[in-house]
């Protein structure tokens, strides 16, 4: 009796799980990076090293003297989280310490594909046993929204304004998880919010290779693309499922892995109509539908690149 | 031991003995014989250091970033370009308050590209919170290594040391070293014991947000701390002297200062020169002097007035100006001055800009000059048909 009454009491209580990265951090409701470092942290676990780019990710999370890690965690400047891991790693074998313990350097897309991709580009290359997180939230959000490499194409940014003479950003995405894997590293995908158990399946598996590894997490941004906090996964899902985001594995230069879309794929048009940086795709105009169709191509591109049909 | 070595290899063996946990660089004239020297120490198995060849100074300014966080001790060397390229890091460790040390074989600074010696490049960063030390020789360059350890990892201090070295002129030239032992060196210089380290056994948050309730008293402790190094600097000379027997001044040295009336002021290799036209001057019947400057951050203020209260004429001779305003030697001595009773005649002299030869007799004609009046501003051995 006593024993089942103990085991009702537990089971009113909500599921309390302690993540590494903790609540109660000053991200915007519906932030897609913060649940994306939150499924990086629990799935490495807490015998991890971790270095941090500037960017949301690290003002939102470090603000003295409060820190939502709860692992050791460095933030040093915008474009060096992998060469600073890099020495961590060096330091750490140079001590014997490195024995039974994960390194993550992350950044947000800026932070990784722009001004850090040549600290990034030394640490792939020299071989140091590291998984690089790159958060793609697609521009650089903690400055206002302005546009990376990362930005897609026709996305209204702060830099890259809807106007009579531009229909936003005019260059496609920076293929960097292929420029990682260029470099001979083992293991280089991408994973996505929309998918968490994918995101936490890649990590886990990426830890367990040594060597470089590269992830780059698919993050939507609320604030920067304009879409409802609810709708964090929705959207994420919707850029999978419209070929817009491919997801895929490629292990020692080779893709390994991809998420199908198969049957469920979906016109490009749901996933963009879901957010405010692309409305002025939707005004009707033959300028506005020719934009459209060039997204479609790249869609499709994509499907037929990955195979993901 | 006594070795003939080039000024390069005598820094590599004086980092050796110290037993760097991490060696990072990026090859740039003249810092290169250095990290060559070091990576052929490692290579052959004498020093067992994690040596990371990196894709630009400012990789390896945070390789070395990371790796003093973990708790390594840490060496990087570079010059010129290059140290700018770090700038932004250099700043980032300082305000973590990791104590490691870069080695700067100083040239002078682009455009035009010059790989010969000045300071130029050393001085962009007098605040960036780096305890800036100046080599005269070789052997001085040799021991200023361990000093350099020994000072920056003092608990109290936590700040990093950038020895300065001055390019071709110290790092091509072989002189016979006194080389450190390791036995000695393990004796002088204890293990890094970090204030602060990241460590999975009791992990911490390091380079936080620093909001505006917080950031200023970050200032004032890496002020406090640098004030407090200055003691530091003098008590490592004095132990580095009863261990070794090698002297250099502390935070400053004199040559000939007694009964000087007038006193040349400088930093780096021209004092040796310096040294040699005031023993002409002297065979001449001239009272001057040498007050060499071994340690520029700490400002040794204090130090110089006492030195130079009674002097009647300074000479203060830079291989770096700011532009736009005057040398950052002389108007930090001038400054140091304001607010005694007694100063003397300061003169401000730029020489040996892009490596410009600084000779004996250009040194006798400032004397002279100065002499006669005070100088401004003035450009050493300028080519008037050239401007
Ligand atoms: C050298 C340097 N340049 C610019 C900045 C300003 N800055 C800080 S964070 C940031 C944007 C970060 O964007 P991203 O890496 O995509 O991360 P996000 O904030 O979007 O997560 C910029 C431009 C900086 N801190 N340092
Ligand atoms: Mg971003």
């Amino acid at each position: 009796m006593a024993e089942q009454a103990v085991k009702k009491k537990k089971k009113t209580k909500p599921p309390v799980t302690e993540s590494l990265l903790a609540p109660g951090h000053r991200a915007c409701a519906g932030c897609g990076e913060a649940l994306g470092a939150k499924l990086v942290m629990d799935a490495a676990g807490p015998n991890t090293y971790v270095t941090t780019c500037t960017g949301c990710l690290e003002v939102f999370s470090t603000p003295y003297p409060e820190s939502a890690w709860k692992m050791p965690w460095i933030h040093s400047l915008f474009e060096n989280s992998s060469a600073v891991a890099a020495g961590i790693e060096a330091a750490l074998i140079a001590q014997g310490r490195d024995k039974d313990v994960n390194i993550i350097a992350q950044g947000g897309d800026g932070g990784t594909a722009d001004i850090g991709i040549g600290c990034l580009s030394g640490m792939l290359e020299r071989g140091h046993n590291i998984l690089y997180v790159c958060y793609d939230n697609e521009a650089y959000m903690n400055t206002g929204v302005q546009r990376s490499g990362l930005t897609p194409f026709d996305a209204r940014t702060s830099t890259t304004p809807v106007g009579k003479r531009s229909m936003g950003n005019q260059t496609n995405k920076k293929n960097l998880p292929e420029i990682a894997a260029a470099h001979g590293i083992p293991y280089s995908a991408t994973a996505t919010v929309g998918y968490p158990n994918d995101v936490i399946r890649k990590v886990q598996k990426a830890l367990k290779i040594k060597g470089p590894k590269f992830l780059q997490i698919h993050v939507p941004c609320p604030l920067g693309w304009i879409h409802p906090t609810d709708q964090t996964i929705e959207v994420a899902k919707l850029a999978v499922l419209t070929g817009l985001i491919p997801i895929f594995e490629m292990e020692d230069g080779k893709l390994t892995r991809v998420r199908k879309i198969g049957k469920n794929r979906k016109p490009v048009e749901e996933y963009l109509k879901a957010q405010g940086r692309f409305r002025h795709l939707f005004k009707g105009t033959p300028e506005a539908e020719a934009e459209l169709e060039k997204v479609r191509q790249i869609a499709e591109a994509n499907i037929e690149k990955y195979g993901l049909a | 031991m006594k070795e003939f070595i080039e000024g390069s290899m005598a820094v590599a063996r004086g980092v050796a003995v110290c037993r760097p946990h991490v060696v990072s660089a990026y090859p740039i004239t003249p810092q290169t014989h250095i990290v060559e020297h070091l990576s052929e120490l490692v290579a052959d198995g004498i020093l067992d250091s994690q040596f990371i060849n990196v894709e630009s100074e400012f990789g390896a300014a945070s390789v070395v970033l990371g790796a003093a966080a973990a708790g390594g001790r840490a060496f990087s060397a570079t010059t010129s370009q290059g140290l700018l390229l770090m700038g932004e890091v250099l700043y980032n460790i300082s305000g973590m308050r990791l104590p490691l040390v870069i080695t700067v074989a100083n040239r002078a600074v682009s455009a035009p590209i010059n790989i010969w010696n000045d300071h130029s490049d050393a001085m962009v960063f007098r605040d960036a919170g780096w305890i800036m030390l100046f080599a005269e020789d070789n052997q001085e360059v040799h021991d200023m290594h361990i000093q350099a350890y020994k000072i920056g990892e003092t608990r109290e201090i936590s700040l990093p040391v950038m020895v300065n070295m001055d390019g071709f002129i110290l790092t091509h030239a072989y002189e016979p070293v006194d080389t450190i032992s390791q036995k000695d060196a393990d004796d002088f210089l204890p293990p890094f014991d970090p204030v602060v380290k990241l460590d999975v056994d009791n992990p911490l948050t390091m380079g936080p947000l620093g909001e505006p309730q917080w950031y200023l008293e970050t200032r004032y402790r890496i002020q406090q701390a640098m004030l407090e190094a200055k003691p530091v600097v003098k008590q490592v000379a004095k132990e580095f002297k009863e261990k070794f027997g090698r002297w250099y001044g502390d935070v400053i040295d004199g040559y000939r200062m007694d009964d000087a009336e007038i006193v040349y002021v400088a930093m780096g290799s021209i004092c040796g020169t310096i040294k040699d036209t005031i023993d002409e001057l002297r065979d001449k019947g001239e009272k001057v002097g040498l007050l060499k400057i071994r340690m520029f951050r700490p400002f040794p203020g204090e130090e110089i007035i006492d030195a130079l209260k009674d002097k009647q004429k300074v000479i203060v001779l830079e291989k770096a100006l700011s532009l736009g305003a005057s040398g950052m030697l002389s108007d930090e001595i001038k400054a140091a001055f304001y607010a005694t009773p007694h100063r003397p005649e300061i003169s401000s002299t730029f020489a040996g800009l892009g490596g410009r030869d600084i000779s004996k007799t250009s040194l006798a004609d400032l004397y002279h000059k100065v002499k006669g009046e005070r100088q401004d501003n003035m450009f050493v051995d300028l080519k008037e048909e050239l401007v």
